[in-house]
């Protein structure tokens, strides 16, 4: 059976009030809240912890052969950023890894090639959304990541059971390379274009797998034209209760993600033998259907995104959300620039900075953060084994609060972490309140974007506290 | 550590240290140019006359020409070298060695270091091109590491650790005050020091040392020949270095309360000299006081206090300058900044003023003890290299 076999999911820490934002601005006070990626992350950074939280969940017997990588938001261009993603994962070299880039349609374009590929494959969706000031985009847009991993398998968890897709150049939501904002046009042209589309995807979707409207238990309408979304999901005959809450109220829409996001909410609670529905209007209308199984039932995962979304703090305040996404400019500290990161030591290192690999000594078993060639317990030399230790939670021996060291937010908290295992490693801490760091708090890692310089990214891992139960 | 030593075979016969602090109208040559005067004048001799030249910077210069082109020193052998906050003291080391091996009968010793022209707040390195995954922490955070992990080890209230650390910072701003040469020549009130703005954890920014300009220097001879150039010569017993395995960063067994560096060396010089009891038998000592929570840490790495109790001596007043064992007496990196290259030397120079009684009389020690000790770190906790001379104003102990 092809179709699904597991998922992961990841949304930012930061959740910024809407009404902040008109607070700030004079203006009238939005309802609910964003998600915010962090200062430290980026589409590659999101795409990863959502590709951990899934690998986390696979059965072992599922080993992928190629990751796609689709965002609007990407981090670098010529480069491709999968690369990183695979790097970070541990995967094997011999995985092929692609980017799909650019467009809010790359996300169902990636979820399409991995369930259509004749491979096992992984296809990742991530997107960090921005807007003017005040616009619609700033307030209503949200980051997060998804990632599935399809194939054929005993153990999948949604059957997939068809699709159809209609393709239409038009412009309705556009944005040039290195622009911060997208332009839209009236949106009632929208509407105008997308809900026809939606009906005759959604049909031939349905005729072709022999389903009627009312099989579909979870009906999952995504995409940036949020009336079209709203008039579409009415319109094609599914029942009321199947229409999927789209979340966007709580976290905003993500963009090339969003779908994905929905999908993984939907599976987080969906009985065996239910028909799912995705409906992705972008540049077209796209249609995945899919039957859960009985594995469904038995999918276990550390968080839902309903668990995730609930984990979130809330009150960042809007000149924090500014300066992270770059549009308020503060006075850095007086201290030199930080070094770009070399491109020939960071691919000596890759599997440290990029895979977290340790090195265990196989004479005494000490454990190394970063690998080292002569053991520091034992001395002996050459006697090591690269291990991961990504997924290994930590316990701070000590701490403190950087406040001369330059970040684009300050002040860096710094730790000395010490790993369950063994190995030890100052490091940053994210995502943390510096008031309320302890000796003897628990952290685990995560993979972050340091800072940028001269135009490269510098990516490597942080400790966050562990928060989920 | 199997260190035999060269105990009371080489002599310091003459010294120069320029005034340490914002040089704005001096260059790196004029600083060289003045302790390197100063130091011949205090020996009688000319630059000519010395046979081969130690200088330490960390930054300021490379090779031996950053010393021989400014005072037109004519084909001899100047080494220049960098062992990071231990600069300045290992140009003085190794040319006692060179003395004490014979090869040569004077060398100099000379540091420096101009810090200020950078234009930034706190030191700046240069590293070489790397990956990018080093924690970057400054200095003021590496070293504050220390405050929470000792007041966790022994018990301390995180309020009295501050207390403590306001104390010693009080205490080297009481003692730079007195001292012309420091950057800063003034007390500073306890309040002043406890509310400072916060740097690094809980370091203010009277817990730190200045970032000052500065040079320093010292003429060495065999231990024979002293008296040709001196009535006072100050007898080299000892010297320590080591460089450490970095084994803080690598292993969890390592608790951010000591610098087994500091504990190496010391042990080595004392058992070099024959110290038993330093707290007892010196009569100050200089130590790397870089940050406060360093300079307690090393009360107990250096022997002075007992282990989980440096606290309580500091508090007490055991290292003021009229205390059992004065603790940077001339003010210490606290009132004199940190020019990398030249604070061994700086510190050595205090010893050389206060064991020859010719400190000004406001603050010479006068308990009678004839040992000094100078003390540096370099690097972060357990990450560090670190060095110990003992001098002393006479032969045997």
């Amino acid at each position: 059976m092809r179709g699904i076999i597991a998922y992961g999911t990841y949304l930012p820490y930061n959740r910024l009030d809407r009404a902040a934002i008109g607070a700030a601005l004079g203006a009238a006070p939005g309802k609910g809240t964003r998600t915010v990626a962090s200062y430290d992350e980026d589409t590659t950074t999101m795409g990863v912890e959502a590709g951990r939280r899934l690998l986390a969940s696979a059965p072992a017997s599922a080993q992928p052969s190629a990751l796609y990588f689709a965002t609007a938001e990407p981090a670098y261009l010529d480069k491709t950023n999968a690369t990183a993603i695979h790097a970070a994962l541990g995967m094997d070299p011999g995985v092929f890894a692609a980017d799909m880039m650019g467009s809010v349609r790359s996300g169902v374009g990636a979820l399409r090639a991995a369930i259509d590929s004749r491979e096992t494959a992984i296809a990742v969706l991530s997107d960090l959304r921005t807007g003017m000031p005040g616009g619609s985009d700033e307030a209503q847009g949200g980051d997060g990541a998804a990632a599935f991993l399809c194939g054929e398998s005993d153990q999948v968890i949604a059957e997939y059971v068809g699709s159809s897709s209609i393709t239409q150049e038009f412009l309705d939501r556009w944005r040039l390379p290195g622009d911060m904002a997208s332009k839209v046009w009236e949106e009632r042209f929208g509407e105008f274009v997308y809900v026809p589309m939606a009906k005759q995807a959604f049909s031939e979707a349905l005729k072709g797998a022999e389903l009627k409207p009312q099989d579909i238990s979870h009906f999952v309408v995504a995409g940036m034209h949020a009336r079209a979304n709203r008039v579409a999901a009415g319109s094609v005959g599914v029942k009321p209760e199947a229409i999927t809450d789209d979340m966007t109220a709580v976290m905003g829409n993500s963009g090339a993600a969003h779908g994905g996001i929905m999908l993984a909410d939907v599976l987080d609670r969906a009985a065996p033998n239910q028909f799912v529905a995705v409906l992705v209007l972008a540049d077209g209308a796209t249609v995945m259907l899919f039957r859960t199984t009985d594995a469904v039932a038995r999918y276990k995962r550390k968080e839902t995104v309903r668990q995730q979304l609930a984990q979130g703090k809330p009150g960042l305040s809007y000149n924090a959300f500014l300066t992270w996404r770059n549009v308020l400019q503060r006075e850095p500290p007086r201290r030199p620039d930080p070094d770009r990161p070399a491109a020939p030591p960071s691919f000596r290192s890759d599997a440290w900075k990029f895979g977290f690999m340790g090195s265990r000594c196989t004479a005494c078993g000490t454990r190394h953060l970063p690998p080292q060639r002569v053991c520091v317990s034992c001395k002996a030399t050459d006697k090591m084994t690269l291990e991961r230790v990504a997924d290994s939670a930590a316990t701070v021996a000590t701490f403190t609060i950087d406040r001369l060291a330059f970040s684009p937010s300050p002040p860096v908290v710094g730790a000395v972490v010490d790993f369950d295992g063994g190995g030890r490693l100052p490091c940053e801490l994210t995502d943390v309140e510096p008031d309320k760091v302890a000796i003897g708090d628990r952290v685990e890692m995560t993979f972050r974007r340091i800072y940028t310089a001269e135009g490269i990214h510098n990516y490597f891992w942080k400790a966050r506290p562990v928060r989920s139960s | 550590m199997a260190s035999k030593g060269i105990c009371d075979r080489v002599a310091i016969v003459g010294m120069g240290c320029t005034p340490f602090g914002e040089h704005w109208d001096k260059s790196v040559d004029d600083l060289l140019i003045d302790a390197a005067n100063e130091a011949c004048a205090s020996a009688g001799v000319t630059i000519d006359q010395i046979d081969a030249f130690w200088l330490g910077t960390m930054g300021s210069g490379v090779s031996g020409l950053t010393l021989s082109r400014p005072l037109k020193i004519e084909y001899k052998p100047v080494s220049r070298n960098e062992n990071m906050c231990a600069t300045g003291s290992e140009s003085f080391r190794n040319a006692c060695y060179a003395v004490a091996s014979g090869a040569y009968d004077i060398a100099m010793a000379i540091g420096v270091e101009k810090l200020k022209d950078s234009g930034y707040s706190g030191l700046v390195g240069s590293a070489p091109p790397a990956d990018g995954t080093q924690a970057s922490l400054t200095a003021p955070a590496s070293f504050s590491l220390l405050a929470p992990a000792y007041a966790n080890k022994y018990g301390v209230p995180m309020p009295k650790l501050k207390e403590v650390m306001t104390r010693i910072a009080w205490k080297n701003h009481k003692n730079g005050a007195v001292n012309p040469r420091a950057q800063f020549k003034k007390e500073v009130p306890m309040e002043t020091i406890a509310n400072s703005p916060l740097i690094a954890g809980n370091l203010g920014i009277f817990d730190c040392s200045g970032v000052s300009d500065g040079s320093a220097a010292a003429i060495i001879v065999r231990a024979e020949d002293a008296h040709k150039y001196t009535d006072k010569p100050l007898y080299v017993k000892a010297l320590s270095f080591v460089a450490g395995p970095a084994r803080g960063p690598l292993d969890p067994e390592y608790d951010y309360t000591t610098f087994e560096e500091c504990v190496k060396v010391a042990e080595d010089a004392y058992q070099q000299c024959g110290i038993t009891n330093p707290r007892e038998q010196l009569a100050m000592a200089e130590v790397h006081d870089c940050f406060t929570p360093t300079e307690l840490v090393l009360m107990e790495d250096l022997g002075f206090s007992k282990r989980g109790e440096g606290w309580q001596d500091v508090l007490s007043g055991t290292f003021d300058r009229e205390g059992a064992l004065p603790v940077n007496p001339d003010g210490g990196l606290k009132s004199f900044g940190h020019p990398i290259g030249a604070s061994g030397l700086r510190m050595l120079f205090e010893c050389w003023l206060q064991l020859r009684g010719e400190a000004p009389p406001e603050r010479q020690i006068t308990n009678g003890k004839k040992l000094g000790m100078t003390h540096n770190l370099g690097g972060s906790p357990g990450n560090c290299v670190s060095f110990v001379s003992i001098v002393g104003s006479e032969p045997g102990l």
